[in-house]
């Protein structure tokens, strides 16, 4: 069934895009994490602009973060300050973002600007997690206990001032670098339309030592504020968010999460970060020999404006 | 305003032509589109709307004219666009040079009823821009503004890209005479043409001259649902993205009530 969308203006087929919303939402699911980096470039793969495929995927983040928020909230597995906190440097860096977005439009290097940051982003984070995942393996191969190693207890970033009582998670952190880790995020979500919950989750984890129990929950909640100001600021701004569109994906994405949600349960914790890491590599590497290799085309055509 | 100069410079060729020539126009053209007004509903997916029309001779018209050629452009919404050439720059594919295309039709299409060659000289087909490789495409060339030679590599990438969306397109045998004075063509229209006002130019051509012409137009528009949500999203942003947003906080509860499992 086609169905032509009013702001992408191209017609595309229904099932097609719900089959992708509900594809990228059992990922999303099983792993807890937003799944953009996934469906940006499906969107941009079956023809429509990258800027409206940034801009509309925002909002479909935006469900499927917020329909997972609300359940780890029943199981108070949030925790209100961090987020909180995590939401003032997320705000100031969403705004930056979407600033740079229209102004890296206007250069003609945007696409140039998703792909790189594509390939650094993913091929680094990916790159980590799977070798992460694969010790871990190893390490319950061997039979040792597969614990999250947790290096140098007093770190530097914990002797930084202005440190603040995080009740829920059982934290006492300065408020310096989750300021600064809510700011990055929020930044990289606006440029490259993604969640950044795959990035945020072992930043947590790992510079802030916030515990598992919170983890998820709270990463959730910050993606949902900076996505929803994402959608706010591309409707604004740009004009681009095609909501047709983001309605289908949220139906196929939320749909799909659920039913990854339950997947990821049965499968062992390190097994799925062997997982992710594995996907989040392959896709920052298809991105990385896109660039390398010489394109199909050289030329593009791009329409700068002045109709009628 | 450019279409007058030729105009005249046809008139003269085509005295000198005919040598029992009177004054220009003796015949008329009378064409209609199939529809004037296309609108695009969500099921849209392209159309092909239908051009037929006919000659009219009068008593001026000479005796021996009989066989006619007729050459259709349709030139859709102008646009300024960008056309961008990948350089390998430290190892990676990277836009490097760029050339703007200024106010050129986002649709254009050119129908006839036999080759471009055989109905007029390359000269009269340069003047009356006849063929892809004759229609004005204005560039910014630095300073300047001028369109190229065809076989530039910016302009002949421009018209490629623009062909292979169906954007672009030529058909020397498009355009059929059912008896010596009537004719029709097809205008096909892909799913992407961009909206807004066609403009359609019939060019009549005799013995290798330009006889008349006559215009016609449609246009291409956004009805109910689409342009409202089009209008909207251009002319009331923030309510728009606050009304995304809300039915994406909608479509999650909604989703975590449906599947919540105690």
């Amino acid at each position: 069934m086609q169905l032509y969308l009013p702001i992408a203006d191209i017609p595309v087929n229904v099932f097609l895009i719900l089959a992708m919303g509900a594809a990228v939402g059992f990922v999303s699911g099983m792993f807890g994490i937003g799944g953009g980096f996934l469906m940006t470039p499906l969107l941009i793969f079956v023809g429509i602009a990258p800027a409206v495929a940034v801009a509309s995927v925002a909002s479909h983040i935006a469900a499927s973060s917020f329909s997972g928020a609300l359940s780890y909230w029943r199981r108070r597995a949030i925790d209100p300050l961090l987020a909180l906190v995590l939401l003032c440097g997320g705000t100031i860096g969403t705004a930056l973002g979407v600033w740079t977005f229209t102004l890296l439009r206007s250069l003609g290097q945007l696409d140039l600007m998703i792909a790189m940051s594509y390939v650094i982003l993913l091929t680094t984070v990916g790159g980590l997690m799977f070798w992460e995942g694969l010790r871990a393996l190893l390490r319950t191969r061997r039979g040792g206990a597969a614990t999250i190693r947790r290096p140098g207890s007093h770190g530097w970033i914990h002797g930084l001032p202005l440190k603040v009582r995080f009740k829920r998670s059982k934290i006492y952190l300065s408020i310096i670098p989750v300021i600064v880790i809510g700011l990055i995020i929020g930044f990289i979500g606006a440029v490259m339309g993604i969640g950044g919950g795959f990035i945020l989750v072992p930043l947590m984890i790992y510079v802030l030592r916030v515990p598992t129990s919170t983890v998820i929950g709270t990463s959730m909640v910050l993606t949902l504020v900076t996505m929803v100001f994402a959608t706010l600021l591309h409707a604004v701004t740009n004009h681009l968010v095609d909501a047709v569109l983001a309605l289908i994906l949220m139906i196929g994405g939320v749909t799909g999460a659920q039913f990854g949600a339950r997947a990821g349960q049965k499968i062992r914790g390190e097994h799925l970060r062997l997982l992710l890491g594995l996907l989040v590599l392959s896709v920052g590497v298809r991105f990385a020999v896109e660039l390398v290799i010489r394109p199909e085309d050289l030329f593009t055509i791009r329409e700068t404006g002045g109709a009628g | 305003m450019t279409a007058r100069a030729p105009l005249t410079l046809a008139a003269v060729l085509l005295l000198g032509a005919a040598l029992t020539a009177s004054p220009a126009q003796a015949e008329r053209l009378i064409v209609s589109v199939s529809n004037h007004r296309v609108t695009v509903t969500p099921n849209y997916s392209g159309e092909e709307l239908v051009l037929f029309g006919s000659v009219e001779k009068d008593a001026s018209t000479p005796a021996s004219r009989n066989n006619y050629d007729l050459v259709v452009t349709v030139a859709g919404p102008r646009a300024d666009m960008v056309t961008r050439r990948k350089e390998r720059k430290f190892g990676i594919w990277i836009n490097t040079d760029s050339r703007q295309f200024l106010k050129v039709p986002t649709y254009l299409a050119l129908f006839s009823n036999r080759p471009f060659d055989a109905i007029a000289s390359p000269e009269v087909q340069r003047r009356q821009q006849l063929g892809l490789n004759n229609v004005l495409l204005t560039q910014r060339v630095g300073p300047d503004y001028a369109d190229v030679v065809p076989n530039d590599a910016f302009r002949s990438a421009f018209v490629r890209l623009r062909s292979e969306h169906g954007l672009y397109r030529e058909a020397t045998s498009a355009v059929t005479f059912l008896t010596p004075t009537l004719f029709r063509t097809g205008i096909p229209l892909p799913a992407e043409v961009p909206i807004g006002t066609y403009d359609v130019e019939i060019k009549l051509f005799a013995d290798g001259a330009l006889v008349t012409k006559t215009d016609s137009a449609f246009e291409i528009v956004k009805v109910g649902f689409e342009q409202f949500v089009a209008t909207t999203a251009r002319q009331n942003g923030l309510v728009y993205g606050l009304v995304t947003a809300f039915m994406a906080l909608m479509t999650g509860w909604m989703a975590s009530i449906v599947f919540r499992k105690d």
